[in-house]
């Protein structure tokens, strides 16, 4: 995919939005421009200190979910023993929709930030080590047992082996849960918050009926689900450049 | 060099590979072990290696009965050996840094190791210098191998194992790789074992080939074979007779 193809599609999605704001022609679709100027113009009020905690949200949520999924499916997609144990839980666990435990989760932690991060949490938890687990039990053994001829024992193995093939498994996750991660986020700051993008475009939109402010949150919103896309191809760029040749 | 002491072994569930089997191996010297599929060869392999361990009987190298993978020993796989995140020269590296990572144990490394030859010489040794920065997925199956084995011949050892190296190979880069193999193993003084279902391969590799029976292999059967390697080998008409030979045993085990 080239830069210039991505922009070039960006402006076609702008005229389409001008387009049809010109058609309908009500309050409730302004154009393009009308939102990009109150978007600066809201930035410089609030609009910053809800994107800070939007990002703060899931960014802590991500970080959480790797940090405990990734060594959870290194280690069960690593071991024959611990895979035959946890396959049936994850394979029960992993279809049932996180978000609906929203209500749940709120009742239990109360109404910080904490039961928005830790939806979140449990969202990207299953992603990634489905992921993480099944690259790590599909490596070739012929590679495994080169590296314990070398005298790899159980440590270097995750060391050289688990770690680095089980990378792209975390990318891959997080890509793929960046937009669920988003949308739950939304949902989550709907309710107990006063902060926060959902609760931006929500307050914006139902109670102050100011359409271009809300516009301008919906906005912060894609910019914060485009920016973490971003960041993890880049991630992926840098870390996994083996993956980018031939 | 390797002694095999009435040797068992088989996998849960399936008829035993090995059964009180005996075999020597001496220093310096080219095994090559021939064998139809399921015979037990790569299995002998792994055993060589001290990644399996025998259900009963022993296996000595040097005189220490093998309990886990020999620093001294190198591994080589048909396929799949190399990491594919890491350069050619990464991968040649590879045991070196394992070795650090561990430090002298005795166990996962020798207590004192000292590498005689650089990275870079055995990269150049191999003919894979130039390709040291590209990524196993780009570069051909014949200069994966030489950086399998360069990667094996960095940490010096004194006995050299192979499952199929060179069977995935094209005819002329096999018969490059083979004499490259041989040539390397004159130079360093190396035992090889090379565990092949080929003929003609064993009889280039081998001045001693090993023919494993159908399951279980109860005794050693050893072909003597001096003049493997040597020039016009493939042409002379004791190569031929080998063959025709070993074919014909084959033939009449798995009838």
């Amino acid at each position: 995919m080239k830069r210039r193809d991505v922009l070039l599609a960006a402006v076609t999605l702008l005229a389409v939005w001008q387009a049809a704001a010109m058609i309908v022609d009500l309050p409730i679709l302004p154009p393009p421009l009308e939102v990009l100027g109150v978007f600066f113009r809201e930035l410089r009020r609030d609009l910053l200190v809800h994107f800070a905690v939007s990002l703060w949200r899931v960014s802590a949520g991500m970080t959480l979910s790797v940090l405990a999924a990734a060594p959870a499916g290194l280690a069960i997609g690593g071991s024959k023993k611990l895979n035959r144990f946890f396959s049936p839980f994850i394979y029960l666990l992993y279809p049932i929709p996180k978000v609906v435990l929203v209500p749940v989760v709120i009742l239990f932690l109360g109404i910080g930030d904490m039961a928005k991060i830790v939806i979140l949490f449990l969202i990207l938890f299953f992603q990634i080590l489905v992921l993480v687990r099944d690259q790590a039990s599909g490596l070739p053994p012929q590679l495994i047992q080169s590296l314990r001829s070398l005298g790899a024992g159980r440590r270097a193995l995750f060391r050289f082996v688990y770690l680095p093939a089980s990378l792209p498994a975390i990318l891959t996750a997080l890509r793929q849960s960046i937009g669920t991660a988003v949308a739950v986020l939304y949902v989550t700051e709907l309710s107990a918050t006063r902060y926060g993008l959902g609760y931006y475009i929500y307050f914006k939109g139902s109670t102050l009926l100011d359409y271009p402010a809300m516009y301008a949150g919906v906005v912060a919103m894609s910019i914060l689900g485009l920016g973490m896309y971003f960041a993890v191809d880049w991630a992926e760029r840098t870390l996994c450049k083996w993956k980018f040749v031939g | 060099m390797i002694a095999v002491r009435s040797l068992a072994f088989g996998y849960s569930l399936q008829p035993p590979l090995f059964h009180s089997f005996d075999w020597a191996v001496k220093r310096g010297e080219t095994w090559a072990v021939l064998g139809p599929s399921g015979c037990g060869k790569t299995t002998l392999l792994y055993l060589l290696a001290g990644l399996r361990l025998p259900v009963s009987g022993s296996i000595e190298i040097d005189g220490e009965r093998l309990t886990r993978p020999r620093p001294h020993s190198g591994l080589i796989l048909q396929d799949y050996g190399l990491l594919p995140w890491s350069t050619v020269r990464e991968n040649v590296e590879l045991g070196l840094r394992l070795r650090k990572f561990y430090g002298a144990d005795g166990k996962h490394a020798p207590r004192s190791f000292q590498p005689k030859k650089s990275v870079e010489y055995w990269l150049e040794r191999l003919g894979i210098a130039d390709i040291a920065d590209a990524y196993p997925s780009q570069i051909s199956g014949g200069q994966r191998q030489r950086t399998a084995i360069a990667r094996t011949l960095v940490l010096e050892p004194d006995l050299l194992l192979m499952d199929e190296p060179f069977s995935s190979l094209d005819a002329v880069t096999r018969e490059d790789l083979q004499a490259l193999t041989l040539s390397l193993c004159a130079e360093q003084g190396l035992t090889l074992v090379v565990v092949t279902h080929a003929i003609e391969e064993a009889a280039v590799l081998g001045r001693k080939i090993l023919l494993l029976d159908a399951p279980p292999n109860r005794t050693a059967k050893v072909f003597e074979n001096p003049t493997a390697g040597s020039a016009g080998q493939r042409e002379s008409k004791t190569y031929q007779e080998l063959c025709s030979r070993l074919r014909r045993e084959m033939q009449h085990e798995t009838a």
